[in-house]
Formats: structure tokens, C-alpha cells, sequence
């Protein structure tokens, strides 16, 4: 192993100091300025900004989307990553570069796409209006524009694993007698069981903070439709800034726990990789 | 959040001896066909549709009124200010990615892993938190506030706010991409230069930068993209001054507020044409095999 006492590479001090002085003035000192606006009225000020009813509205909005749309991801993605891996059909190749559209598109365009797509007077926002669901204006939509902003991160973290899998085990498996359903429960799932946790972490955390794509879609009302990242805007614009750094405070908690979350389950993906 | 594979050049996976439509044990036929037929129309429905939405929105009345949108005093002012956000947004990031993962991969150090974890920060918070962070600082009630004032200087609802807030949420994509690759490498060629009796810096501009030329491209093009997406972060910090301190997604966010959808849908059929180059310059990378397809982002 080499250590930078060791190492002839040159650089380390010039590298390092450079790297960690801009990553922590325009990332970490900016955060630490909203943890401090949060506790700036104190632990009860903090503690009453996160828990007031509006905020816990919002959050509970946020959460359970975000929740509905990772699932809707994790099980989606997981076709898709293995219908594009897998077999060959027609198209295959822009199947597989449509997955990245989402991850690139401004979150503005996303959200009046949907817009365009889910309102009543439009072609699939009628359709479903005529069998009583309602997409745009309401949390469906919420959740809608969450599946789409989020859906690249579930297909391509289980994408490479699918890739990787051995299909001679498979192949074992079906000489043994497993049906396709019996080998898919208990050869290919469990191997594909961490990356599919984590597509589904990425996913949640992508979709818990987005705000562009679904602000056009919501109804945005206060108390019922309004996501967290609008309540945190709106408190800004009150000059309500302890309140908006406490809500922001929930998520960053959040969002620090899925970073933990993703990464512990990424070393075990790697462990599995070299077993 | 990288998982660091070498040498991971597989494409896309190769039929198997016996004929990929018969594999042993493969799903029979009809499964095969309901599953692509989900996938596909689940992608259209999710992704084809809104895009295709947009652009019929945006061609509807014409191609005459598609560019006069554009040419309004108001978008032009919108895609002036987001070229030079993104000018200046690219250089800054692209020296942090060389500069960590110039760290990060040819060293050990302690702290090292909570370094490659914070690098990822950026990609978990809320857009509209980090624009809100800088508020908190530079704004006419933040830290600095009073100060800059004092001296005159505008940050917020100007220029300066909106590359912060840009640059913040675009720091992990150029690492993102450099790390893995740069880890995948050995230092074997950059060892045996400078034990030649090569200068650090030129090793690293001739020999290093060749090698990760490619990856440092694609992570370009993928900064490039997202500040020139991004909304929430800058939505905070901008003011929203129509002429002056709006983006392109924020001047569409305010066409489509006064109603002008068919001006919306243009300026973001130009949002959507620069997406559609980065997919496509991906996929061409990564036939070429110019670019591994690891399991990151």
C-alpha cells in the first residue's frame, strides 16, 4: 500500500490541500450556515421548525413519494435493466440510451413535460380523467414526476450486476430442474438484492430533495400538496429563515443517513463482487 | 458512490452459446415478450411521451413563432447568463475533480474515505438548500451580508449567487467520473516518467491527462449539462429579474407561468436538444469502449 510518505508520485500536498479547501468553502461551510440558521433560536426553535404541522406535512408528502416512487423504480428498473441486458429485441440500444434522458433533462423541462403530458386537456390526462384518476394538481403527479427524475438511478446501479451475473449458475439451475421462476427467486435475486437496495436508497434520496419537476405538476398547497423543498422556499421568501434552515435540516438528516446507507451497501456490493 | 470496476469493458452482454432466445433455463417466449413489452411501454409512457409533449407544444404554431421565442430580448438574456455561468462553473469543477482524484486514487491518506464520501454530498442535498445555504451567507440578512453591502457587492440576485449555487451542485460530476478511472489505472507510466527525470507537471499533462482524456469529456459534458439544467439551486439565489438574473429554466418556469406555453416548450425544446447530445455522446463513448460502463452514475 502505498502511503504519501512513500509514494514519488508527486502533488499530494498541492492535490489534497486545493481539493479539500474548495470542497469545503463551497460545500461545507455553506451547509454548517444552515445547520447554524437551524439552531440559531435554539434546540426548541429547531425542534418546533421541523415538527410544526405544515412541516411535518410536507416531509410526510415528500417521504411517502418519494418512498412510492423508489418502489415503483426499484421494480421497473430491475425489468428494464434486465430486459435491456438480457434479450434482444428491435430498439434495444435506444432503450438503453433513453435510461440516461432523465438523469440529464433541466428538472424545469421534466415538470412541464409532465404538465403537458398529465393535465386534463391533454391526450393521457383525459384518458385517465375518463377512468377517475387525476395525475396533474395532485400527489399522483407528485410521485409521477419523482418516478421519472429517479428511475435512472435504480436501472443502472442493478444494469452492471445483471451483466455480471454468471449464467452458467443459471444454466446449473435449470439442469437441476429449477423452472425460470425458482431460479429467478433463488439464484438471481439475492445476487442482484444489494444493488437493487441501493438503487432504491439513490433513488429515495434523488426524489426527497427534487423540486424543479414537481413544482409544475403539484397544486402546491399549502398544508396538503406542498412538498418540503417548496416549504423551505417559501419560508425564505418570509425572511423566515430559522424556519426554512430547520425544515432544510430535516432533509440534509435525511439525506446524510442515505449517503451512509448507500455507501455501506456499496462495499458490500463490492465484497459480493469479489467473492 | 462509486464502484470502482476494472477493466469493466463488457457492453452489453453476449448471447450465450446456445443462442440467447434458448438459453438453458431461460424465461419461455411469452414472459421474454411481456417483459420487454412492459419495459417498453413503460419508457414511453414515462420518458417518450413528456418529451414528445414538449416538442409538439413548442412546433405547434410554427417554425416562425419556435424562433421568435427564442429570440426574445428575454431568452437571449436567459441563455447569455447561463453560458457564462457555465463558463465559469466548468473550469472551477473540472480543476477540483483532477485535483481529487489526483488525491484519491494515487494516495492513502487518512480521512481519505469520509473525503470520497463528501464528494457526494452535493448529489443528496436538495437543490434548493444549497441555493438557500448561500443566501444565508451572502444575502442582505446573512453572515456577510451587511459587509458586502457596504462594499457594494452583489452576490445574491446576481452573477457571483448564481455560479455558487451552480457550482455547488455540479462539484461531484467531474470526480465522479475521474476517480474510478483514474484508480483503474495504475502509476506505473507516471513512476517510470518521472524517475526519468520528468517534472511532476509535465508528467501529469502528458502523461496522466492523455489517459484519462475521455473520462474527463464525458464528466465536462455531464457538469456542462447540469448547470445548464439546474433550477431549484438557482431559483433561490437568482431573484428571478426577467432580463437579468434568469437562466434559461428559470425563464421558462416564468413563460409557463404567464401562460405562454408554446414559448415555454421552445426555449425547452433548446434544453432538451443539449440532453439529447450528452445521452448520445455517452452511448458513442461507451461502444467505443472509451469509456467503461461502471456501475456509478
Amino acid at each position: 500500500m502505498r502511503t504519501s510518505r512513500t509514494n514519488i508520485l508527486p502533488g499530494f500536498g498541492l492535490a489534497t490541500g486545493y481539493a479539500i479547501t474548495y470542497l469545503g468553502l463551497l460545500v461545507l461551510i455553506p451547509l454548517a450556515a444552515v445547520v447554524a440558521m437551524a439552531s440559531s433560536r435554539g434546540l426548541d426553535g429547531l425542534w418546533e421548525s421541523m415538527t410544526n404541522r405544515r412541516s411535518l406535512t410536507a416531509y410526510r408528502l415528500s417521504v411517502f413519494s418519494a418512498l412510492a416512487a423508489a418502489t415503483v423504480n426499484a421494480f421497473f428498473g430491475v425489468v428494464i435493466a434486465w430486459v435491456i441486458v438480457r434479450y434482444r429485441f428491435p430498439g434495444r440500444k435506444i432503450v438503453d440510451a433513453l435510461i440516461d434522458l432523465p438523469l440529464a433533462l433541466p428538472t424545469a423541462v421534466a415538470g412541464i413535460a409532465l404538465t403537458a403530458v398529465y393535465s386534463k386537456e391533454a391526450w393521457l390526462g383525459s384518458l385517465l380523467d375518463r377512468m377517475g384518476i387525476t395525475v396533474a394538481y395532485t400527489n399522483l403527479g407528485v410521485a409521477v414526476a419523482m418516478v421519472l427524475v429517479s428511475l435512472p438511478f435504480t436501472v443502472r446501479t442493478v444494469q452492471p450486476v445483471i451483466e455480471d451475473l454468471d449464467q452458467e449458475i443459471e444454466e446449473a439451475a435449470a439442469s437441476l430442474g429449477a423452472t425460470s421462476g425458482t431460479t429467478f427467486r433463488r439464484v438471481i435475486f439475492p445476487a442482484l438484492l444489494p444493488a437493487l437496495l441501493t438503487g432504491f436508497a439513490l433513488s429515495f434520496a434523488k426524489s426527497v430533495g427534487e423540486y424543479g419537476s414537481i413544482i409544475f405538476i403539484s397544486s402546491n398547497i399549502p398544508g396538503s400538496t406542498e412538498i418540503a423543498p417548496l416549504l423551505i422556499m417559501t419560508r425564505l421568501e418570509e425572511f423566515n429563515y430559522p424556519g426554512a434552515a430547520g425544515v432544510a435540516v430535516g432533509l440534509l438528516i435525511l439525506s446524510l443517513s442515505l449517503l451512509l446507507v448507500v455507501n455501506t451497501l456499496q462495499a458490500w456490493m463490492r465484497r459480493g463482487a469479489r467473492a | 458512490m462509486t464502484v470502482a470496476t476494472t477493466q469493466h469493458e463488457s457492453s452489453l452482454a453476449p448471447p450465450s452459446p446456445s443462442g440467447d432466445q434458448r438459453a438453458i433455463g431461460g424465461a419461455p417466449w411469452v414472459v421474454r415478450c411481456l417483459l420487454i413489452s412492459v419495459a417498453v411501454v413503460f419508457l414511453s409512457i414515462m420518458i417518450v411521451l413528456p418529451l414528445a409533449a414538449v416538442l409538439f407544444e413548442a412546433f405547434r404554431s410554427g417554425l416562425p413563432t419556435f424562433i421568435r421565442a427564442l429570440r426574445s430580448p428575454d431568452a437571449v438574456a436567459a441563455v447569455r447568463l447561463t453560458a457564462i455561468t457555465t463558463a465559469i462553473v466548468l473550469p472551477l469543477n473540472v480543476l477540483f475533480g483532477v485535483a481529487a482524484a489526483w488525491s484519491i486514487a494515487k494516495f492513502e491518506w487518512r480521512g481519505k474515505t469520509i473525503f470520497t464520501t463528501l464528494i457526494d454530498l452535493p448529489f443528496t442535498v436538495s437543490p434548493v438548500i444549497a441555493g438557500m445555504s448561500f443566501v444565508l451567507l451572502f444575502g442582505a440578512r446573512g453572515w456577510f451580508g451587511p459587509w458586502l453591502a457596504s462594499m457594494d457587492i452583489k452576490i445574491i440576485f446576481a452573477l457571483p449567487g448564481i455560479v455558487l449555487a451552480t457550482a455547488f451542485v455540479t462539484v461531484p460530476f467531474v470526480a465522479r467520473e475521474l476517480i474510478p478511472l483514474m484508480e483503474s489505472q495504475t502509476g506505473q507510466e507516471e513512476e517510470a516518467a518521472l524517475s526519468l527525470g520528468a517534472s511532476g507537471w509535465s508528467t501529469f499533462f502528458r502523461i496522466t491527462l492523455p489517459n484519462i482524456k475521455w473520462g474527463l469529456i464525458y464528466g465536462c459534458i455531464l457538469c456542462a449539462a447540469r448547470s445548464i439544467g439546474e433550477f431549484g439551486a438557482v431559483s433561490v439565489v437568482s431573484g428571478h429579474i426577467g432580463g437579468q438574473t434568469e437562466t434559461v429554466p428559470l425563464h421558462v418556469e416564468t413563460l409557463f407561468g404567464e401562460y405562454k406555453f408554446g414559448a415555454a416548450a421552445s426555449l425547452s425544446t433548446l434544453l432538451i436538444a443539449f440532453t439529447l447530445f450528452t445521452v448520445v455522446i455517452r452511448h458513442l463513448l461507451q461502444s467505443r469502449k472509451l469509456l467503461a460502463r461502471s456501475g456509478h452514475i
